[in-house]
């Protein structure tokens, strides 16, 4: 009876801890820090953005949706929350959180939303979905299929914003190579190719453009292993300027421009940063711009189902030229840029999308 | 007495997961303090994006039936003594399989025709896959630990190709839909759950873990099986071939992976996405853990993790979700620590026991 | 235990007083080195020391003797640093160190011989001796090598304890170690030496070489502490006693003025039947007279027939090279020889754990040189392996799936389920049969002690199921025995009971090969004995013929 009275010991020993954890634990929620987010309210407007796989942190497509939302925030005084999904199912279950919970605007940051977006839309009528780059489909003979009135998708003219960034390697780079790095092989990445080939092409038609893609799955945009392997090879061909469209597997590409002392180009947002020097530009694309722009339509009851695109008429494509990188492009390069712009925008340049 | 001895067993099983749940708590605390929030708010959030709401609740069992499959695959081959790190691949597997089937078969197949039949080929195609790490363990000696973590790369690199080149929709990266093979979802017999993810392969995953515990307490197989995990040389002096129990083991091992893809595959999306479940395989290690390798066990940690990835999202507005990630793997290090700090505990307590039970 | 054999054991021989071997009587005059009071020390609810004491003079040899589980490591990892006590006070010079380190333990020249080597295989004799406290070289960075083996010669002649300083430990023979640990120990200047069973894994003549070993240290000045409970080898050798039961010290004897059967009944509690008499067996089975492979007649009626077996180890080598001999029903044949001459091997070549080169083996008439381990079984083929705890018994399985380990598959009906209404059963009535306590068939067989653990063993290969185990001549139970160390590591009371079981089994018509590192075991129980020698049959003797004199010049390849 005795041994088994001592035997209970250590079992109590382990209750022990649990409890005094447990009760750590209960003193602890009573904490509440200053400053904390208080409980949701309905009132005024909710913006949802569910970031891609890739998420937060890739200083390009998916910190430029969180851009315009944090500028929304400010300037319209938006309620943003942003969530961040793990695995594939998530992104459906991070959709579905923000229309239950009846958000003003859902926005999808990359074309993998496009079905759940399509989906949800149908579902929760009231309430509004955006989807960054979103995926038309096409019915058998071609044409778009509708979408539906509570969705927009929003889509960017990239070969244009590419386009002026190819005459800018070509114009600057001093080599009859210049280089392209792509992510994921997809039609999507392919109009960037298509529009910078046909810049490099306008202004020097001799020019070669190397491209290259990181692969064929979403892990291609981030592999920037993968992405300073190929630039170091295509600098050591001959190449002075790349153009990266490759999500953060591009951060590789900026490595290997420093390593190599050549040129890179980034993509989406101003990546200056990534490698000071060493970036010749960046073929901004307005997500950002796009995003709060979705937001501002939905504040002031002008959001519209359907396709919207953003091309350098509407600012929603471009390329960085400020203090950082004025030293590297002459003002002639510049005033050949802008011209290169109007036309485009006049339409006397006709840019393709399409390989 | 021998009650007592059973209780001594049951909470040295018990109590390690308790601790690290604890543990966990007061770490998740502390950081959500750090991230200036406060943890009532939060721990409130996650529960009520997860058990407070019925759509929660479902995507909480959703994961769960994946995570069950994947743990009991880990548990499978643990038990024998083998680290099958190869479930992350084998799932993906038996869900291409599942899907590949699901698109062969007729349109209008009866789904109780179907579905097992999909079912078959996903678990066939991760017990293959599983398979193929056992025998070359039991014939040549190589260490399954490698060749799982080789096959994971080869198969879902192969997986990827696949996809992206031949079987996709265009402008997408998954399959088309099945034709036929489509589990009901949760919601269509329970309207509450409308919108969760949650299917009846759920019930396949828990008539898995019941045919695991039979399997493996119940039977001659379980029982060899077993032996080999604990004292190879005594399963060799009882006649038992350790080569066999291994390939067993990790077929049997690999088909809970591969009907752990079905979930996906058969119950939400009725289409295979290329890395539709990227995660739940090695995470299946941590839920088999958590789960003391044992059937049940693994059910309650799998909706332990999976309450965890569903409140993840849930709190995300207030903290990053990589605070989900910390807990996990605070309760799986509290885990490690506390197991044989229990175990040690508690065997102490045994001898007495057994002295008090004998005269003299 | 071993003691009482009949035949004069050189070990029992004491050197005459005046040689090396220090004069009991002078002892009490010597300043007491170690004294250890009212230790008591538990490891959770375990109690492992109680009240326990020690008292060692300076020069003296002194035994500290009990059953397993006594207590004995216990006290002394406490004197060596190892584990602090929870009460008492340790004594060493005088001093009160009480609750010290191992380096303090070491530092204070007390060195510890563990039962397990604690070498390192890869490195030279030199190196392992010097490990620690290394001679360095230039700059304090390198091991001065040839300093090394110079304080190792210097050691070696000093000491008499011959080892190859330049070879590897994992080159060495099991002796050879042991002096390795030995002069580790003296190396780092250890004054009081504890010996944890030393003799365990010797032959004859390496104990006499350990004992001469032992008196010369003793004589220099140094002290030994030596933990055993063969108790030949505490009459041969020491000078005091200290007798532990349930981790409490019970008395203290000076070796000259006691008797083995007084220090048994210290450790027992109570009088044990010490002498293993041989006497033949009352009856053989059938009444027929079976005398032994001498008789021709009875050579085509074996049992069990092993021939020109040859077989490979581990490491590649021949373990065996043409084993060759016959055991039949109602005999006892013992295999003698020094740990690692092929003894393993060939049981577990007869058993099925190990592929036979050449060669076959019979039970009764059938070969069974290519069956597998069931198969053996199911014809009536039974093994008590030497190590239980890794290949006797599962031991985290219940006593009650122990109990069918091997014969599982008799207990599995449709779709492989395990009757275990039926395995319940038959357990409740093995351990009644083979008293194995605590009688709980759900209790892990690892919450048993050693001696409990071993019966469980024997009741599932000796106990005799009619309903389950029929033989090819229609008997019941198993015909052959293999029983490998059986009694290693057992307490008395588990000794006597299976010496009895297995004195049983032969009056039963049973042939039994039994391997025994004792060999006075050996002598008690055979009724032939068979000498293995690097792989090969030295000699086999008839057990009138044998004396630990010859069977250990045979052991020790000194006839051939």
């Amino acid at each position: 009876m005795r041994a088994l009275v001592l035997s209970y010991r250590p079992m109590r020993t382990v209750l022990a801890a649990i409890g005094a954890l447990l009760a750590v634990h209960g003193a602890l929620l009573f904490v509440h820090p200053d400053g904390a987010t208080p409980d949701a309210t309905t009132e005024g407007l909710d913006v949802g953005i569910v970031f891609d796989v890739g998420g937060r942190g890739d200083k390009s497509f998916n910190d430029g949706a969180w851009l315009g939302g944090e500028r929304a925030a400010k300037a319209l005084g938006a309620r943003v929350r942003y969530i961040e999904p793990g695995e594939g199912s998530d992104r459906e279950a991070g959709l579905r959180l923000l229309a239950a919970e009846e958000f003003d605007l859902v926005i999808g940051v990359g074309f993998i939303f496009t079905d759940d977006v399509n989906t949800l839309a149908r579902e929760y009528p009231g309430v509004r979905f955006a989807d960054v780059d979103y995926a038309v489909a096409t019915d058998s003979t071609g044409a778009p299929l509708p979408l539906p009135p509570n969705l927009t998708a929003l889509k960017f003219r990239e070969e244009q914003g590419a386009f002026l960034v190819g005459a800018l390697a070509a114009l600057t780079g001093g080599s009859k190579k210049v280089g392209f790095i792509g992510g994921m092989d997809i039609p999507l990445i392919h109009k960037f190719e298509a529009g910078y080939k046909a810049g490099v092409r306008h202004v020097c038609a001799d020019c070669t453009v190397i491209a290259q893609y990181a692969g064929v799955t979403p892990e291609a945009f981030r592999n920037p292993g993968k992405g300073k392997e190929l630039s170091l090879s295509q600098y050591q061909q001959g190449v002075r300027v790349i153009f990266h469209a490759a999500g953060s597997t591009g951060l590789g590409v900026f490595e290997a421009a420093r390593a190599s002392n050549a040129l890179a180009i980034g993509v989406d947002a101003d990546q200056y940063d990534e490698a000071p020097g060493y970036v010749l530009t960046s073929m901004v694309k307005g997500i950002d711009q796009a995003v709060f722009d979705a937001i501002k339509s939905v504040k002031d009851g002008t959001f519209q189902g359907g396709v919207r695109q953003f091309g350098l008429a509407e600012k929603g494509v471009g390329y960085v030229y400020d203090a950082n990188n004025r030293s590297l492009i002459p003002d002639s390069v510049r005033t050949r840029l802008l011209a290169l712009e109007a036309d485009i925008i006049a339409g006397r340049i006709v840019v393709p999308s399409t390989r | 007495m021998s009650r007592g001895m059973q209780r001594e067993a049951v909470l040295a099983a018990v109590l390690p997961p308790l601790v690290a749940l604890a543990v966990a708590l007061v770490v998740g605390d502390l950081l959500i303090l750090a991230f200036g929030q406060a943890p009532a708010t939060v721990f409130g959030m996650l529960l009520q994006g997860t058990w407070g709401n019925a759509y929660g609740f479902g995507q909480v069992l959703y994961k769960a039936t994946t995570l069950t499959c994947t743990g009991l695959a880990f548990a499978m081959a643990g038990r024998a003594g083998l680290f099958n790190v190869g479930a992350e691949s084998q799932l993906a597997l038996g869900g291409l399989a599942a899907a590949l089937v699901g698109l062969a078969l007729p349109a209008g197949t009866p789904p109780l025709a179907a579905v097992p039949v999909c079912v078959a080929a996903a678990m066939g195609a991760g017990a293959a896959a599983g398979g193929v790490a056992g025998w070359l363990r039991a014939r040549f000696g190589a260490s399954e630990v490698i060749v799982t973590i080789m096959l994971n790369f080869i198969t879902l690199a192969a997986l990827n190709w696949l996809v992206a080149t031949r079987l996709h929709v265009p402008e997408s990266l998954h399959t088309p839909e099945i034709r036929a093979g489509a589990v009901a979802r949760l919601s269509d017999t329970w309207p509450a759950f409308h919108g969760s993810a949650a299917n009846f392969m759920l019930i396949g995953a828990l008539a898995l873990a019941v045919a695991a515990w039979w399997f493996l307490f119940r039977t001659r197989g379980g029982y060899e099986l077993r032996a080999v995990g604990l004292q190879p040389d005594a399963a060799e002096f009882g006649g038992i071939r350790a080569g066999r129990v291994w390939i067993l083991a990790m077929l049997l091992s690999g088909a809970c992976a591969g009907l752990g893809g079905t979930n996906y595959v058969l119950g939400y999306k009725h289409y295979y996405e290329d890395g539709f479940a990227a995660g739940a395989g090695f995470l299946g290690i941590a839920v088999a853990l958590v789960g003391r390798n044992h059937p049940f066990g693994i059910v309650i940690s799998a909706l332990l993790f999976a309450t965890l990835s569903q409140g993840g999202l849930a709190v995300n507005a207030l903290v990053p979700k990589q605070i989900v990630d910390i807990l996990q793997a605070v309760v799986i290090i509290s885990v490690a620590v506390a197991v044989p700090e229990v175990r040690q505990l508690l065997r102490n307590a045994v001898p007495a026991r057994a002295r008090s039970a004998t005269p003299a | 235990m071993t003691s009482g054999a009949p035949v004069p054991d050189p070990r029992l021989e004491r050197e005459p007083p005046g040689g090396v071997a220090v004069a009991t009587d002078a002892l009490d005059d010597r300043p007491v080195v170690v004294r250890l009071t009212g230790i008591a020390k538990a490891f959770g609810a375990v109690q492992a020391n109680r009240d326990a004491s020690l008292e060692v003079r300076q020069g003296e040899i002194h035994a500290l003797v009990g059953e397993n589980g006594a207590g004995k490591s216990t006290l002394m990892k406490i004197l060596g640093g190892l584990v602090a006590p929870d009460a008492g006070r340790v004594e060493v010079n005088g001093r009160d160190v009480t609750g010290w380190k191992t380096s303090d333990a070491i530092a204070a020249g007390v060195g510890v011989v563990h039962q397990h080597f604690m070498l390192v295989p890869p490195l030279s004799v030199a190196e392992n001796i010097v490990l620690g406290q290394e001679p360095r070289g230039a700059g304090g960075l390198t091991l001065d090598r040839t300093r090394a083996v110079a304080d190792v010669h210097a050691l070696v002649t000093r000491t008499g304890l011959a080892v190859p300083a330049n070879a590897r430990v994992a080159e060495l023979s099991v002796g050879e170690a042991q002096r390795v640990e030995i002069l580790k120990a003296l190396y780092r200047g250890a004054k009081i030496l504890v010996l944890d069973e030393p003799t365990a894994v010797l032959s004859p003549p390496e104990v006499r070489e350990l004992w001469r070993v032992l008196r010369t240290l003793v004589a220099d000045g140094g002290t030994v502490i030596l933990i055993t409970h063969k108790l030949d080898e505490v009459i041969a050798i020491s000078d005091g006693i200290t007798v532990m039961r349930a981790g409490a010290t019970v008395d203290r004897l000076r070796t000259a003025d006691t008797t083995p059967q007084a220090i048994a009944r210290a450790m027992v509690g109570r009088d044990v039947a010490l002498a293993l008499d041989h006497a033949p067996p009352p009856t053989r089975s059938g009444g027929a007279a079976v005398a032994g492979a001498t008789d021709p007649t009875v050579a085509d009626r074996a049992l069990l027939s092993v021939t020109n077996v040859r077989v490979t180890s581990d490491r590649g080598g021949a373990a065996l090279d043409g084993v060759s001999f016959a055991v039949h029903g109602g005999e006892i044949l013992g295999i003698a020889g020094v740990e690692g001459n092929g003894q393993t091997e060939l049981i577990e070549a007869i058993a099925g754990l190990r592929r036979v080169q050449a060669g076959t083996i019979r039970l009764g008439d059938r070969d069974i040189t290519r069956l597998d381990v069931p198969q053996r079984a199911a014809m009536g083929l039974a093994h008590i392996p030497e190590d239980r705890h890794r290949r006797g018994l599962v031991l985290d399985y219940s006593i009650a799936e122990n109990l069918i380990l091997g014969r599982q598959q008799r207990y599995a009906g449709a779709a492989g389920t395990l009757d275990r209404a039926r395995i319940a059963q038959e357990a409740a009535q093995q351990i009644t049969a083979f008293d194995i306590r605590p009688a709980d068939a759900s209790l892990p067989a690892r919450a048993l002690s050693g001696g409990n653990q071993q019966k469980i063993v024997i009741a599932r290969e000796m106990g005799g199921r009619a309903d389950r185990l029929r033989t090819d001549d229609g008997g019941e139970g198993f015909r052959v025995l293999l029983a490998a160390q059986p009694t290693r590591g057992v307490d008395v009371g588990a000794i006597e009971f299976i010496h009895a079981q297995l004195r049983t089994a032969r009056a039963a018509g049973r042939a039994i090969v039994l391997v025994s590192a004792d060999l006075a075991e050996v002598l008690a129980l055979a009724d032939r004995v068979l000498v293995l020698y690097r792989g090969r049959v030295a000699t086999e003797l008839p057990r009138a013929a044998c004396t630990t004199e010859v069977l250990g010049a045979y052991m020790t390849g000194a006839s051939a």
